[in-house]
Parts: structure tokens; C-alpha cells; sequence
């Protein structure tokens, strides 16, 4: 091999030096590293957002701050985490970084366009938190910028819009470099059903981020437009449509969740395999349940909506759909625990925190069902219910398929390992606060909790207690976890530390800069074990 | 590395990139259809206020822009350079008119207070309001991606010049014309929509 003559990707072998290297760079890698560091500050700032809401709701009426900051707290605490951190999330960080070297590919498509991405992310990102800090104060919309109280609210609304707007864009270009990448650059011999399950996924997933995004641009543009000219394009007064909005604003939102759930899934695919070391079980199922889910997800947007004043048809459609698209959710998950079935495991932490992430998310998926339903919709709609399936989704299911990937993919990273020990301990420090957190509010939300208020009646004050304590333990786990990782201590990683049969455990850790010195050829499907 | 090239590829992310432009205005569409059909009577009679004559001119300079752009790439493609410079030329004097006319055709609006946010159009009835901040709105957009489309074409032209696009590698410039394309795709939807039916 020629790894005496490869430089590692992590060292500086070009004109600039320091900062200026990595600001520079095209390689895929390192922008998959920068999108990982800038997430990283995002998701810390969210967290503290968080945790200061779990402060204030810890005793009924107002304990350290009033309602309006209240309500600007959980608007940008909603903008931050999905936008900047859950929407960009795993197909940015370890699509770029993985991606490229699991088809053997040298890098993506259009290395130049994805830098240029990851400054459009950097910008909408500087863009939508500087709606904090300037105008008439943080907007006070919630992350859904519902018309019309969006387009007549006295706050920043339009800083966060535009924000919004430039992350879109970053996020499409984004999707479609990945799928000019697959379609054009994977090794020669692996054909699309040799290729690993991860880049299946994020196949899926680059497809509804260049199909759904611009949607919500053209909104989101309308929003501005409605603010700065009065026009009126959703405010009824002048003649307007408000349940417009809210339709072009989830027929982008809703396919946005499964533009963060499908790579996570599709991480989850890869580590499960590789642990038990076992072949996947039912390949070409997992592969195109992920079509299915992007394909289906399409078309359910409207269950955001039961409440809004729809037709009774349009109602049961979208109930239908919403259920039908479960089903394969629901393959993805049997299919995992069949290929643990007599595998032999180890529970390393990767592992740990993908048991982590099926445990959270179906019970994220199944009480999902129950607002999918016409009538028990009615019931918790707009409740902290809600919260808790959103949170156990998106925060369960996303954030773990996170964590369990950068436990997987931190030794070809830094060419380091990690202390097993203590990002166990973190692992259980996460999963025990994640579940005081936030199981606690389905029980509030079904006793009539509504979300998004400042103030609560005595009842549910045990309920707040919990899910605060909870959350004490969740910012002591991410803490734990970051420092364990961010030591660099470890001993020297090897190629191959878990046994996994992908391409990227076939090239040295870190990885030497072109990935591949001679392009590999593919010759059976992945995952051979035994 | 070895610098690899993939016309193919290149093509392919142009298409996408299309395909979100065209849901960009889809979006747009789908709020003209909705407004239409609450308010049909009040789009009908509004609008009597555009020209059509200006948009029939702006219809066929854009069609005329769409053809030379599709020949200067014969053109290259038959390696002869001042031919494709020439029709570039005239696909981007089509662009002027069509800027032009745009210019008047709003600056009159604009004279007589006919602009999204003035005074009078708050006081029009609803109908009226949602059409012509739909006109504003979606020939406003068009005429940016217009802008975009000449800059892109201004800069292909200097490139086929220099002869930095030439009959060997010439993807920039079937790119650029497939953005062009898209432009000349989007008016032909707008023109109907908002100066035909009446
Ligand atoms: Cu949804």
C-alpha cells in the first residue's frame, strides 16, 4: 500500500497553513469535520436554550425570566436545533466525511460546490442568530413562523426567515451533490444494490432535500415579501389564506423530518451489522424502504393540520397516508433486531447507542401512531404530548444515530480511540436523563399540558420536576461525552477496530487525502460476514 | 489528484437544480391557482390593466434568446468561435429588450401608485391586491433569475473568446444554456397566466 507516501488528510500539505488550510480545503473530510465543529456550537447553544426553559417551567408561574423572553427562547431554541444542527445533521457530517470512501470514491461529485455550501450553512446559520441580537428582539413565532401572527409581529421575525432561507439553499445544493456523487462516482463493479446502506440512505434523503426544500424557500421569500410590502398572501385582512401557509409551509416540513431520520437510520444500519457480525438481514428491503419513506413522506403533511379547519376527505387521506408511511419505519426496525438474531455482539459504544436510538425511536414512532389518528389528534394536539414524540424522534432518535456515529466513525477520524468506560457512563447518563426528560410530558400532555406556555396549573408540577431533573442528567451526559471524546488520548486507532467489511475500514486511520490510492474494484455485496 | 472530468455528472446536477427552481415557482403557481379560484372575477378584470402587446414583444424576444442560445452551442460544437460569440451577443441584446420593456412596463405602474405596499393598492379590493402583488412578486423573480441567467451568459461569452470553451469541452456552456432555457420556460407559463387570460 502507499501509506508512506499518503498523507494523513488531517495534516497540512498545501499552500496555506493553520485555520486558513481548513478554510480552504475541497477535500470531503475535513468540510465533513467543519460542519461537525459548527454543529457542535450550535447544539451546546440549543442545549443551554433548553435547558433554560426546564429552569423557568420548574415551579408554575414566572421564576426567573417573563413570558415574551420565554417565548423567544423556545422560538430560536426550535430555529437553532432544526435548522442549523437536526436538518443538516448526519448526512453533512458523516455524509461528507463517509460517504465518499464507503462507494469508493476519491471525494464527492463537486468538491468546490460543497465548500461553498458549508458557507452558505456557516452564513444562514450567522444570519438567522443575529435575529437575536438585532431589531425589535428574538421573533416569538415558534420555529413554524405560523402566518399571520408571523407577518405582524413586532419581533425579528425576518432575520430568522432569511436565515432559514440561505440554510435551504445550502441544504439543496448539499442534496445535490450527493446524488450526482452516487450516481456517477461509485466504485467500479458496486452497483447500486452492492452498495452499502448508509449512502442508500442518504440517496433517499438528498432526493427530498432537492424536491421538498425549495417549497419552503419560495414560503419562507413570501413571508418576507408579506412583511416588508404588505402583501397579502396569507393574512387574511388582506384577503390572504392562513391554512395556505400552513400547507406549503409542512409540505416542505413534514418530508424535512425523514431529511433527518433517514441517515440516521441509515447509521444505524451500518453499526448493527457490524457488531453483531452478521450480514444484514433483508438488504434490498432496507435499501428501498428508504425510497419508500422519502416517496410516501411526500404526500402526509397535511396531519400537521387536523385542527386547522380541513375538509373531513382531506383529513382521512393524509390520516391514511400518515399510517402507511409507518410501514417501512417499521421493516427498518425488524430488520435490525433479525440481523442481532444469533449474531455474535459486542456491546461496544457505538453499539450501546444505537440500541439506544431503536429503543427511543419506536417509542417516538408508535406515539407517533397516535397523533397520526383523527381523533386522538384532537385530544393532544397542541400539547406537550406533542413535544415528547417530536423530542423522542428527533432528539432520540436523530441525536443518538449521532452519537452512536461519531462513537463508530471517531477512530478513522482522528486515528485515535476513545475510553470505552467512560463514554459508557455517558451513554447512561444520556439515556436514563433523555427518558426522565421527556417521558414525563406524554403523561402532562395527555392530562392537558399545553406546549409552548410559560405558566401551568399545580398538577402538572410534579411532571416538570422530573423531566427538569431529567434534564440535569442530560446536560451531565453531553458533557461527559464531549470530554471523553474531545481528550484525544487514546491509543492509536487501527484500520479496522470494530471488524466492519465496509470500504472505509479497508484505508488507514485517518484516512491518507485522495481515500483510495488506487480505486478498489467491487466485486460481491457488502457486509460478508461469517 | 488528477483533475477528472464528468461532463455527464456536470449535466446531471444541472438538471437537479432545475428541478428545484421549477418547485421554487411551483410554489408560486400553486398560490396563483388557490388565489385564482377565490377570487376569480377580480383577476379576470385586473387583469385588463397589463399590456399585452408588451408581453407578446417580451414573449418572442425570449423565444428568439432561447434559439440563439441553442445554436451557439452548435456552433461551438463545430468549432466555429465567432459564430457562437455572435449568437451569445444576440441572445443577450434579446435579454435587454425583454429588461427594457420590463423597466417601462413597471415604471408606469410605479407612476401611477400601483406598487405593493403604496397606499392605494391596500385600498383595492382583496382580489386586485393578491393579483397584482402576484405579478410584482413573480415577474419581479423572473427578472432576477433573468439578471442571473445574463451574467452566467456574459461570462460563457468571454470564455468562448478566450477559447476556454471550445468544440473539445464545452459543458459550461450547455449549462448556461440550460439555465437560459429555464428562464425562457418559466415566462412562457408567466405570460399566459397573467397578461392572456382576461
Ligand atoms: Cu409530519
Amino acid at each position: 500500500m502507499a501509506e508512506t507516501i499518503a498523507h494523513s488528510y488531517l495534516e497540512n500539505t498545501g499552500k496555506y497553513k493553520g485555520i486558513l488550510a481548513w478554510l480552504t480545503t475541497t477535500d470531503h473530510k475535513r468540510i465533513g469535520l467543519m460542519y461537525m465543529y459548527a454543529m457542535m456550537i450550535f447544539f451546546i447553544v440549543g442545549v443551554l436554550l433548553g435547558e433554560l426553559m426546564r429552569l423557568e417551567l420548574f415551579r408554575p408561574g414566572q421564576q426567573f425570566y417573563n413570558a415574551q423572553t420565554y417565548n423567544g427562547i423556545f422560538t430560536i431554541h426550535g430555529i437553532i436545533m432544526i435548522f442549523t444542527v437536526v436538518i443538516p445533521g448526519l448526512a453533512a457530517v458523516f455524509g461528507n466525511f463517509s460517504m465518499p470512501i464507503m462507494i469508493g470514491a476519491h471525494d464527492v461529485a463537486f468538491p468546490r460546490l460543497n465548500l461553498f455550501s458549508w458557507y452558505l450553512f456557516i452564513l444562514g446559520a450567522a444570519i438567522a442568530l443575529s435575529s437575536q441580537f438585532l431589531g425589535n428582539g428574538p421573533p416569538d413565532t415558534g420555529w413554524t413562523f405560523y402566518a399571520p401572527y408571523s407577518t405582524q409581529t413586532h419581533t425579528n421575525v425576518v432575520a430568522a426567515v432569511f436565515g432559514a432561507f440561505v440554510l435551504g439553499f445550502s441544504s439543496i445544493l448539499t442534496g445535490l451533490n450527493f446524488i450526482v456523487t452516487i450516481h456517477r462516482l461509485r466504485a467500479p463493479g458496486m452497483t447500486f444494490f452492492r452498495m452499502p446502506l448508509f449512502p442508500w440512505s442518504l440517496y433517499a434523503t438528498a432526493w427530498i432535500q432537492v424536491l421538498a426544500t425549495p417549497i419552503v424557500g419560495i414560503t419562507l421569500l413570501m413571508v418576507i415579501a408579506e412583511r416588508w410590502l404588505r402583501i397579502g398572501f396569507f393574512d387574511p385582512s388582506l384577503g390572504g389564506d392562513p391554512i395556505l401557509y400552513q400547507h406549503l409551509f409542512w409540505i416542505y416540513s413534514h418530508p424535512a423530518v425523514y431529511i433527518m431520520i433517514l441517515p440516521a437510520m441509515g447509521v444505524i444500519t451500518e453499526i448493527i451489522p457490524t457488531f453483531a457480525q452478521r450480514k444484514v438481514f433483508g438488504y434490498k428491503a432496507i435499501a428501498l424502504s428508504s425510497l419508500a419513506i422519502a416517496l410516501v413522506g411526500y404526500f402526509v403533511w397535511a396531519h400537521h393540520m387536523y385542527t386547522s379547519g380541513m375538509s373531513i376527505t382531506a383529513r382521512w387521506v393524509f390520516s391514511l397516508l400518515t399510517f402507511l408511511v409507518a410501514v417501512p419505519s417499521a421493516i427498518k426496525v425488524f430488520n435490525w433486531v433479525t440481523t442481532m438474531y444469533k449474531g455474535s455482539i459486542s456491546v461496544k459504544p457505538p453499539f450501546l447507542f444505537a440500541l439506544g436510538f431503536i429503543f427511543l425511536f419506536m417509542i417516538g414512532g408508535l406515539t407517533g401512531l397516535s397523533l397520526g389518528s383523527l381523533a386522538t389528534d384532537i385530544h393532544v394536539h397542541d400539547t406537550a404530548y406533542v413535544v415528547a414524540h417530536f423530542h423522542y424522534i428527533i432528539f432520540g432518535g436523530v441525536g443518538f444515530a449521532f452519537f452512536a456515529a461519531l462513537h463508530y466513525w471517531y477512530p478513522k477520524m482522528y486515528g485515535r480511540m476513545y475510553n470505552f468506560r467512560r463514554a459508557n457512563i455517558a451513554f447512561g447518563f444520556l439515556f436514563v436523563g433523555f427518558n426522565l426528560l421527556y417521558f414525563p410530558q406524554f403523561v402532562i400532555g395527555i392530562m392537558g399540558m399545553p406546549r409552548r406556555y410559560f405558566d401551568y396549573l399545580p398538577q402538572f408540577t410534579l411532571g416538570q420536576q422530573i423531566s427538569g431533573f431529567g434534564g440535569l442528567l442530560l446536560l451531565i451526559g453531553i458533557i461527559l461525552m464531549i470530554a471523553n471524546l474531545a481528550s484525544k488520548r487514546g491509543a492509536k486507532a487501527p484500520d479496522n477496530p470494530w471488524g466492519g467489511s465496509t470500504l472505509e475500514w479497508t484505508i488507514p486511520s485517518p484516512p491518507p487525502v485522495e481515500n483510495f490510492h488506487e480505486l478498489p474494484v467491487i466485486t460481491g455485496e457488502p457486509y460478508n460476514y461469517e | 489528484m488528477e483533475m477528472h472530468r464528468d461532463d455527464l455528472g456536470a449535466k446531471l446536477g444541472m438538471w437537479i437544480f432545475i428541478f428545484t427552481e421549477i418547485l421554487l415557482f411551483g410554489g408560486l403557481f400553486l398560490v396563483y391557482a388557490v388565489m385564482r379560484s377565490h377570487y376569480s372575477d377580480e383577476f379576470h378584470q385586473a387583469a385588463h390593466q397589463l399590456n399585452a402587446f408588451i408581453g407578446t414583444v417580451n414573449t418572442v424576444a425570449l423565444l428568439l434568446s432561447s434559439a440563439t442560445v441553442a445554436m451557439s452551442i452548435t456552433a461551438v460544437q463545430k468549432g466555429e468561435k465567432r459564430k457562437a460569440v455572435l449568437f451569445i451577443l444576440i441572445t443577450l441584446i434579446c435579454a435587454g429588450i425583454f429588461l427594457f420593456n420590463k423597466y417601462f412596463e413597471w415604471g408606469h405602474k410605479f407612476s401611477i401608485g400601483l406598487y405593493p405596499g403604496s397606499d392605494m393598492m391596500v385600498g383595492l379590493k382583496h382580489g386586485y391586491i393578491l393579483f397584482f402583488s402576484l405579478y410584482f412578486f413573480m415577474t419581479g423573480l423572473h427578472v432576477f433569475h433573468l439578471i442571473v441567467g445574463s451574467i452566467i451568459l456574459t461570462i460563457i461569452m468571454v470564455k468562448i473568446q478566450t477559447g476556454s470553451i471550445n468544440a473539445e469541452k464545452y459543458v459550461l456552456l450547455e449549462n448556461g444554456g440550460l439555465y437560459w432555457h429555464l428562464v425562457d420556460l418559466i415566462w412562457i407559463f408567466l405570460f399566459p397566466l397573467l397578461y392572456l387570460i382576461t
